[in-house]
C-alpha cells in the first residue's frame, strides 16, 4: 500500500505551504508570510528596483482634461506641465502614489486611528487616543466646510484623489510597495477625506502637545501650589528677542477679554482631584522651525533671500516630496506633502514663502460633569444638556473590534472619561476644545500661496489659514519682505487654558478669536530682515495672552537675529552657512554660570579633565567637538540635581521646567531655593553643591562615552533618520551631523531640519534645497535615501526651476512621462 | 534524462504559473505535483527534481533582480529577517523554501502514480 506515504507527503506539502503562508510570531513581532515574501514573482524581490530604471512612460488615463508632460530630473524630481490646474493635481496625486503610496496611506491610517487594523491589538491604545482626540471628527468637519465654501480647493483635492486612485488601479499585485508585503496587507482606495486626515496629522504634530502639557501643568500646579508653580513655569524670559521687535506699539485690542471673577479659587488655586490623566505619547517638543528673509539692503544682489527649515521628526520615507507644478496660472516649485495637492513650502515666479510653528495654544481641556455613567447628559449653564454620541469602530487584526463611544459636548469630544483613562485619572471627564475641530479652509492658504503674485496675494492667501498657528515668511521679486503669525488664535486672559478649565458653564469658554489683522505682523522693517524660530511673537505689550511661556523656545531666535543683524552683502551661500550654523548661544550664557559655582579644589583628576574640555570649547557644536558633549551632559545632570528631588514625590507625570527657567533663575538669584535637596533633612544644599554633584554624575556618563569612543558630539548625539516602522535596516543611522537644541542647525537624535530651502529672488530665481531622505519611498530604490549624506554634511542641491521650453533639452532632465486623456 | 526533463518542466511550469500573480504564490505546488505525476520516477528522484526545479528557478529569478538592484534591498531584508545582511544567504533561503514545497508536492505526485 502506497496510500500511507501518499497521504503523508500530501500532508507534508500542505504543512509546508501553510507554514510559509503564515505570519509567525518571533520575539514579540511577526514575520511576513515567508513563502509569499520571498517568492521572486510575488514578494519583495519584485521591489528590488533596477538601479538603471527607466522612468519614461506614456500613460493614458480617463479623468484627465488635457495632456500633461512630466519631466523628471536627475534627483527624481518631477516637473509637471499641465494645461489645467486640476490636471496638474491629478498627476501630482498619481506621482505621489507612484513614489510614496505606502507612506501616504500609513500616515493617514495613524491619523484615523487605524493602526491596529494593520498590526494587531498591541496598537489599540494608540488608535483609541487618536479617535478620542477627534482626528476623524476634525477631518470630516474640514471636508464639509471646504466642500461648502471653497469649491476650487475641493476640486483640486478631488482631482488629486483621482490621480492617486488611477495609480492604485493599474498596480499589479506583485507591484505593491515593500512595506505592504512585510506587514501583509494591501493598499485601499484613496479618498479626499484622507487628505484632510493628513492635515489633522500635521495639526496634531504641531499643536497636539497641548493635549499633554495642559495635563502636566495642572498636575504641577496641584503638586506645587500656584505660587511655586508660577516660579517654576514662569512667564518671564529675560533673553527673549521676539519675532516682532521689542518696543513695537500695538493697536488697542478689539476683543476685551474678561477674566472670570472666581479665577483665583476656581481655576488657579484649584487643587481638586489631585491628579489627572496622562496621554500615552507626546509630539516632540522641538517641533519648531526657522525661517527668515533678508531684504535687499543686506544682500549682494539687492534682492531678498528667503530661508526656511521646518524641524520635525526625521523619517524615511521623508515627510516631503519635491515637485514643480506649472500650469497657465502659475509655475511653482517646492516641498509637497505626499497625501496633499500643491506645494507646502516653496516659491513661484514672483514670490517665495516658508513656515514655522507659532507654538500658540489652540487646544484646551474642560472638566465636565455628567449626570451618570452613561454620559448621556452633562451640566452646562445651569441645566442638563444632551451629549450626542460619536461611535468609532476600531478594527483589530486577528481580534475583535473595539468600539469607542465618545460623548460630544459643547466644547468638543470628551477625550477622557471613566471608560478611557490612564494611570491616576481619578475618573475626570475631560472635553477637548481644539481649533483643529473647527472645520476651516484646510489647505486653501497653501493653494493660494502657490498662485500668489505679490504681497497682497500673500496676505489674502494666509488669511485662510485658521487651524494650527504658523509664522508665514514672505519675499517677493519686487523686494517686499514680511512675516505674519496666522491662525484663529484664541483671545485669552492670563493663564487661560494653561490648566484644565472648569466646563460647567460658559464663564471659562473661549471668548472669541483675535481678528486676523491684529495678529503679529511685520513688513519691510528698518533692520532689513524678518525671522522666526518659534519664540514668542511679541513682547508683553501685545494686548493678548500668547499662552504658556514654556511653549516658546528662546535661544534659536536670539542667535538668528544676532547673526542676521551682523549680516551684509549676503549671498545664497552665506545663508546656507547660516542654516548649518552650530553655534550654541545657550551654552554661551550657561557655561559662565556653571563655572561660577565650581569648587575646583574638590574635583578629581577626571572631573577636572572633562571640565577643562568644556571650558576650552569654542561653543560650536560641530561633529568632532568633545566640549559640546561635556556641556550637555553636565547641564542635564544639573537639571536632575536641581529638579529631581522636588519632582520625585509627584505621583503623576510632570514635565520639568524649561532650561531657560533654570538658567535665568541662576543668573538672577544665587540663593536659588530649589537647589536644596529636600531629601536631606539636616542640610541646605547650595547651588555649588548642585553643580558639584552634577559634575560628579556627569563624569560617570562621560567616562563611559569616552571608553566607547563616543565623546565627540556627533557620535554622542547619534542622529538617525528612522523608517516610519522604526526598522533599523531601513533607516539611516549614526549620521555625522552637529547642531542640536538651541542651535540654528537644530538637529537632535531623531529630529531636526526636515527640509532646508533657500530662495534668492533674482530675475531667474536662484534656489537651493535638501531634505534627509530621497524622492522614492521604496527601500529597494537607489533614490530611497540619496539626499541624506548631502543633508548631514550641509550641502545643498541647486534647484532646477524649469521653463517648459528648456525642459526637453536640459542636461539634468533624464526622463519624460506623458499623460494623455483616454 | 527523465530527471533533467522533470527539473526543467517543473521550473518552466512554475514560472508560467507565477506570471499570473493574482494566483497565490504557492501555485507552483500544483504544477510540480502534475509534472511528477506525469513523469514517473522513484519517489526520491521525484523529490529531488521537484526541489531542484524550484530552487533553480527562484535562485535565478532572485539573482536577476538582485544584480540589477545592486543588492540594495536584499542587504536590508537580510538584516531584517535576520540573516546577517548577507544577500547570498537570502537568495539561498529563497531557493530552499521554494524547493522544499515543490519537492514535497512532487513526492506526492510520485506516490500518487504508484498507489
Amino acid at each position: 500500500m502506497r496510500i500511507v506515504p501518499l497521504l503523508a507527503s500530501a500532508l507534508l506539502t500542505w504543512g509546508a505551504i501553510h507554514l510559509f503562508n503564515t505570519q509567525l510570531s518571533v520575539g514579540g513581532s511577526k514575520t511576513p508570510r515567508l513563502g509569499y515574501f520571498l517568492s521572486p514573482q510575488h514578494g519583495f524581490w519584485q521591489n528590488a528596483e533596477s538601479t538603471e530604471t527607466n522612468y519614461n512612460d506614456n500613460i493614458v488615463l480617463k479623468d484627465l482634461q488635457g495632456k500633461v508632460e512630466v519631466y523628471i530630473d536627475d534627483r527624481l524630481v518631477p516637473h509637471i506641465y499641465a494645461d489645467e490646474d486640476n490636471d496638474a493635481y491629478y498627476v501630482q496625486g498619481y506621482l505621489h502614489a507612484k513614489f510614496r503610496l505606502w507612506q501616504m496611506e500609513f500616515q493617514t491610517h495613524v491619523a484615523a486611528g487605524r493602526l491596529s487594523e494593520i498590526v494587531g491589538k498591541e496598537r489599540v491604545s494608540t488608535d483609541q487616543f487618536f479617535r478620542r482626540l477627534g482626528m476623524v471628527y476634525g477631518a470630516e468637519k474640514t471636508k464639509a466646510y471646504v466642500e461648502k465654501n471653497n469649491p476650487e480647493m475641493q476640486s483640486a483635492i478631488d482631482s488629486y484623489a483621482k490621480g492617486v486612485n488611477a495609480y492604485i488601479a493599474q498596480l499589479k499585485p506583485e507591484e505593491i510597495p515593500f512595506e505592504y508585503k512585510l506587514l501583509d496587507y494591501k493598499p485601499e482606495a484613496w479618498t479626499s477625506l484622507k487628505t484632510y486626515l493628513f492635515q489633522m496629522f500635521m495639526s496634531y504634530d504641531l499643536t497636539g502637545r497641548g493635549a499633554v502639557t495642559d495635563l502636566q501643568m495642572s498636575n504641577a500646579r496641584n503638586y506645587f501650589g500656584y505660587k511655586d508653580f508660577d516660579r517654576l513655569f514662569t512667564d518671564v524670559q529675560d533673553s527673549l528677542d521676539p519675532i516682532i521687535p521689542k518696543g513695537t506699539v500695538y493697536a488697542k485690542p478689539s476683543i476685551k477679554v474678561v477674566t472670570p471673577a472666581d479665577v483665583q479659587t476656581a481655576y488657579l488655586g484649584d487643587t481638586s482631584g489631585s491628579s489627572t490623566a496622562m496621554a500615552p505619547f507626546v509630539p516632540n517638543k522641538s517641533n519648531g522651525s526657522n525661517n527668515w528673509v533678508v531684504g535687499g539692503s543686506k544682500t549682494k544682489s539687492g534682492r531678498p533671500i528667503l530661508a526656511n527649515d521646518p524641524h520635525l521628526g526625521l523619517n524615511l520615507p521623508s515627510l516631503w516630496f519635491e515637485v514643480q507644478i506649472s500650469t497657465p496660472t502659475h509655475r511653482t516649485y517646492g516641498a509637497s506633502f505626499p497625501g496633499s495637492p500643491a506645494v507646502i513650502i516653496g516659491f513661484n515666479d514672483s514670490i517665495a514663502w516658508g513656515v514655522t510653528n507659532a507654538g500658540r495654544d489652540v487646544l484646551d481641556y474642560y472638566e465636565m460633569k455628567f449626570k451618570d455613567s452613561t454620559l448621556n447628559e452633562y451640566w452646562y449653564n445651569g441645566e442638563w444638556v444632551k451629549a450626542e454620541k460619536r461611535s468609532e469602530t476600531i478594527k483589530v487584526k486577528d481580534s475583535a473590534n473595539v468600539i469607542e463611544n465618545i460623548a460630544m459636548t459643547v466644547y468638543g469630544p470628551t477625550m477622557y472619561d471613566h471608560h478611557y483613562k490612564n494611570s491616576g485619572s481619578g475618573g475626570k471627564n475631560l472635553a477637548l476644545r481644539w481649533t483643529a475641530h473647527d472645520g476651516g479652509s484646510g489647505l486653501l492658504a497653501f493653494y493660494k500661496l502657490n498662485h500668489a503674485k505679490n504681497y497682497d496675494d500673500y496676505l489674502e492667501a494666509i488669511s485662510h489659514w485658521n487651524t494650527t498657528g504658523q509664522n508665514f515668511a514672505f519675499a517677493s521679486k519686487t523686494g517686499d519682505i514680511a512675516l505674519k503669525q496666522q491662525a484663529n488664535f484664541v483671545a485669552r486672559w492670563y493663564r487661560q487654558g494653561d490648566f484644565i478649565l472648569p466646563g460647567q458653564d460658559s464663564t471659562y469658554a473661549w471668548q472669541g478669536y483675535i481678528p486676523t489683522n491684529e495678529n503679529p505682523m511685520i513688513k519691510n522693517p528698518e533692520r532689513g530682515f524678518v525671522s522666526s524660530a518659534n519664540q514668542k511673537s511679541t513682547d508683553n505689550s501685545y494686548p493678548y495672552y500668547l499662552g504658556a511661556t514654556s511653549n516658546f523656545p528662546v535661544y534659536r531666535g536670539v542667535i538668528i537675529n544676532r547673526k542676521l543683524t551682523a549680516l551684509s552683502n549676503a549671498t545664497a551661500q552665506d545663508i546656507q552657512k547660516l542654516q548649518m550654523d552650530n553655534y550654541n548661544v545657550f551654552a554661551e550664557m550657561a557655561r559662565p554660570v556653571l563655572m561660577k559655582y565650581v569648587n575646583r579644589a574638590a574635583l578629581t583628576a577626571d572631573e577636572k579633565k572633562y571640565l577643562d574640555i568644556m571650558n576650552g570649547w569654542n561653543l560650536v557644536s560641530d561633529v568632532n567637538e568633545k566640549g559640546a558633549t561635556v556641556f550637555n551632559v553636565i547641564w542635564d545632570s544639573l537639571e536632575a540635581s536641581i529638579w529631581g528631588d522636588e519632582f520625585a514625590g509627584a505621583t503623576t507625570n510632570i514635565g520639568w521646567p524649561d532650561e531657560i527657567t533654570l538658567l535665568e533663575s541662576l543668573q538672577r538669584d544665587s540663593l536659588y531655593s530649589f537647589a536644596d535637596n529636600i531629601k536631606t533633612k539636616n542640610k541646605v544644599e547650595t547651588i555649588t553643591d548642585a553643580v558639584m554633584e552634577a559634575i560628579k554624575k556627569a563624569t560617570v556618563v562621560l567616562q563611559k562615552a569616552d571608553k566607547e569612543g563616543k565623546l565627540s558630539w556627533a557620535s554622542f548625539k547619534d542622529t538617525r533618520v528612522s523608517h516610519l516602522l522604526k526598522i533599523n535596516p531601513l533607516s539611516a543611522l549614526h549620521l555625522p551631523i552637529g547642531g542640536g537644541r538651541h542651535i540654528i542647525n537644530a538637529t537632535t537624535e531623531m529630529h531636526g531640519p526636515s527640509w532646508r530651502m533657500i530662495v534668492h529672488m533674482t530675475d531667474e530665481i536662484e534656489a537651493y534645497g535638501v531634505y534627509p531622505g530621497g524622492q522614492h519611498g521604496n527601500p529597494g530604490s537607489k533614490y530611497y535615501d540619496t539626499f541624506i549624506d548631502h543633508w548631514a554634511t550641509g550641502k545643498y542641491y541647486p534647484i532646477l526651476f524649469l521653463h517648459l521650453k528648456d525642459a526637453p533639452t536640459h542636461k539634468r532632465i533624464k526622463w519624460l512621462m506623458t499623460f494623455t486623456k483616454a | 534524462m527523465k530527471f533533467i526533463v522533470s527539473i526543467l518542466l517543473t521550473a518552466l511550469l512554475a514560472f508560467v504559473a507565477g506570471l499570473f500573480t493574482q494566483f497565490p504564490w504557492w501555485v507552483f505546488a500544483i504544477s510540480s505535483f502534475v509534472v511528477s505525476a506525469l513523469i514517473p520516477q522513484a519517489p526520491g528522484k521525484s523529490f529531488l527534481s521537484g526541489f531542484l526545479g524550484l530552487f533553480l528557478l527562484w535562485v535565478i529569478l532572485a539573482i536577476i533582480k538582485d544584480a540589477a538592484n545592486e543588492h540594495i534591498l536584499s542587504t536590508k531584508v537580510s538584516q531584517i529577517l535576520p540573516l546577517g545582511g548577507s544577500f547570498i544567504m537570502l537568495i539561498l533561503i529563497t531557493g530552499i523554501i521554494g524547493g522544499l514545497i515543490s519537492g514535497f508536492a512532487a513526492l506526492t505526485g510520485a506516490y500518487l502514480k504508484k498507489s
